[in-house]
């Protein structure tokens, strides 16, 4: 398994032609405590940059974008009862959403941890 | 790089070290380097004000006396009450009122606390309209007043179920003080200005202390493991929770203080058939909606969904009607009531409680319900 990263703070872990998006620690932070996230339909088709999930705190709404092309497969349904879980764990449980790669060139531009981590840095 | 976004040009409060010190997270505020959380963040402080205390740097806000030529108190209370529908002439020694600076049309130049200090007025008006506030004063009132804006002054607010006690450490007469009292008192040996308000709903204080002063006594207080330093961002869920206006949002010139459901802010004295009617900018508009109603109102919102509706949703009667009727023009998480929360303004025959209204979020139509203020009881010291 593979994990990659998106200059908008979005961690990718590839397994096969699946991936599984979330936000990073560094953006949960930024964001501060998250009251309500907002996820995609399953089915949906998401196109690269799409505006896909929002993710409010307190303060403010931030969209999350579809860091690749690809059809909704699965969503974290947790999220909607437990949104804290984004600050708790933004790498691990509080995933966003999985979606089927629609084209693996597409992931050729992402980061992967120690380019992420220089960017954060 | 945007002009807003050149910290250069940023003016910093006397707390500003022991802000940096204190990890407070610091964003450009109506000209103010100010903190908009600490450390623990908006939810935890937010919580902590209402289960404890909160320490809020408020001196970004404007500070102002007035003192009449004459000597005598009335002839600045008359004189400022040209300016405001409020009474000031009955307001007693030592107590404070809620005011706002009217325009011609009745529209809300700025909202503002005006206290009786026995000897002169004392007004504390918003940050972002407070050049335009002493301008406004001057302007109308020079005649017969003398007008001191403070500028070496610090406003420390201190709110919660504990600040009381906090507050008593350093004073005991504090606790003889009741909601909108205000008293001339000695903290720390520093002459301050302490009103029982504030900002959040809780019962509390806020303490105008000299500038070269306020960082010890803001230490002092922060000492007690009650008080936390609280952030502008919990400072406005807090207003929020507790169905106040912010100026510029809630309320702006195009709003009177009728529509802005604040009419029991005017009394009697000054309205249709009281003792001193009108003779303030917007009267004709402002009694005439006083008598008659008015077309829109402020409501507060609760969304019965989890999503926050925020600031300029358009609110709609239905899931599917074509023009809007309102917006909100505040709207976030209310982390006391775990749920979101807003205010807007609804046509006054919606404007009743229970009512199911629609507001456009990310395109789609979310239901709210119009609710009594505040969202939060208030446990002000009657």
């Amino acid at each position: 398994m593979t994990t990659l990263y998106t200059p908008d703070h979005e961690w990718l872990k590839i397994e096969g032609d699946v991936a599984t998006i979330g936000i990073t620690d560094y953006a949960q932070e930024q964001l501060g405590d998250v009251v309500f996230v907002e996820l995609p339909k399953v089915g949906r088709a998401v196109k690269k940059a799409e505006a896909a999930a929002v993710v409010e705190s307190v303060k403010a709404a931030s969209d999350v974008y579809a860091p690749i092309t690809g059809e909704v497969l699965e969503i974290n349904e947790t999220l909607g009862t437990e949104p804290g879980l984004v600050n708790s764990d933004a790498g691990g449980a509080a995933w966003f959403f999985k979606l089927k790669i629609a084209d693996k060139a597409e992931l050729e531009g992402l980061m992967d941890e120690a380019a992420y981590k220089a960017h954060t840095a | 790089m945007l002009a807003g976004d050149d910290t250069q040009s940023l003016k910093r409060t006397p707390l500003y070290a022991l802000h940096l010190s204190r990890g407070g997270k610091m964003v450009p505020f109506a000209g103010y380097d100010m903190p908009v959380q600490y450390t623990p963040g908006v939810l935890k402080e937010h919580l902590h004000t209402r289960s404890a205390a909160g320490l809020f740097d408020v001196s970004h806000m404007g500070q102002v006396e007035l003192r009449a030529k004459s000597g005598k108190l009335e002839d600045a209370a008359r004189a400022l009450e040209a300016l405001i529908p409020q009474d000031i002439v009955a307001l007693p020694p030592g107590r404070q009122r809620y005011a706002q600076f009217t325009n011609e049309s009745g529209g809300i130049l700025d909202d503002l606390m005006v206290t009786n200090l026995g000897n002169r007025l004392f007004l504390v008006v918003n940050a972002a309209c407070k050049a335009e506030d002493e301008a406004h004063l001057r302007a109308h009132l020079s005649d017969t007043c003398d007008i001191t804006a403070l500028t070496d002054r610090a406003l420390i607010a201190l709110q919660g179920p504990k600040a009381e006690a906090a507050l008593a450490k350093f004073c005991a007469d504090v606790t003889t003080m009741k909601f909108m009292d205000v008293a001339e008192l000695t903290l720390e040996g520093l002459p301050c200005i302490v009103s029982r308000s504030g900002y959040t709903g809780e019962d509390g204080f806020e303490i105008s202390v000299p500038a070269d002063g306020a960082e010890k006594l803001a230490t002092a207080l922060l000492d007690n493991p009650d008080v936390l330093p609280i952030g502008l961002g919990a400072r406005d869920s807090l207003r929020l929770e507790a169905g106040l206006c912010l100026y510029g949002h809630d309320i702006d010139t195009t709003t009177t203080p009728v529509e802005a459901a604040l009419s029991w802010s005017i009394q009697k004295s000054r309205r249709s058939g009281g003792a001193r009617p009108g003779g303030f900018p917007g009267a004709s508009a402002i009694l005439s909606q006083l008598d008659g109603g008015t077309t829109r109102l402020r409501v507060g919102l609760r969304p019965e969904g989890r999503a926050p509706v925020r600031e300029n949703a358009s609110l709609f009667t239905s899931a599917d009607s074509a023009e809007p009727i309102g917006a909100v023009t505040s709207g976030g998480f209310g982390p006391s009531l775990n749920a979101p929360v807003a205010m807007g303004y609804l046509p006054a025959a919606l404007a009743v409680r229970d009512t199911v209204v629609f507001a456009e979020v990310r395109g789609q139509r979310l239901p709210l319900r119009v609710a009594a203020m505040p969202f939060v009881p208030n446990t002000y010291k009657r």
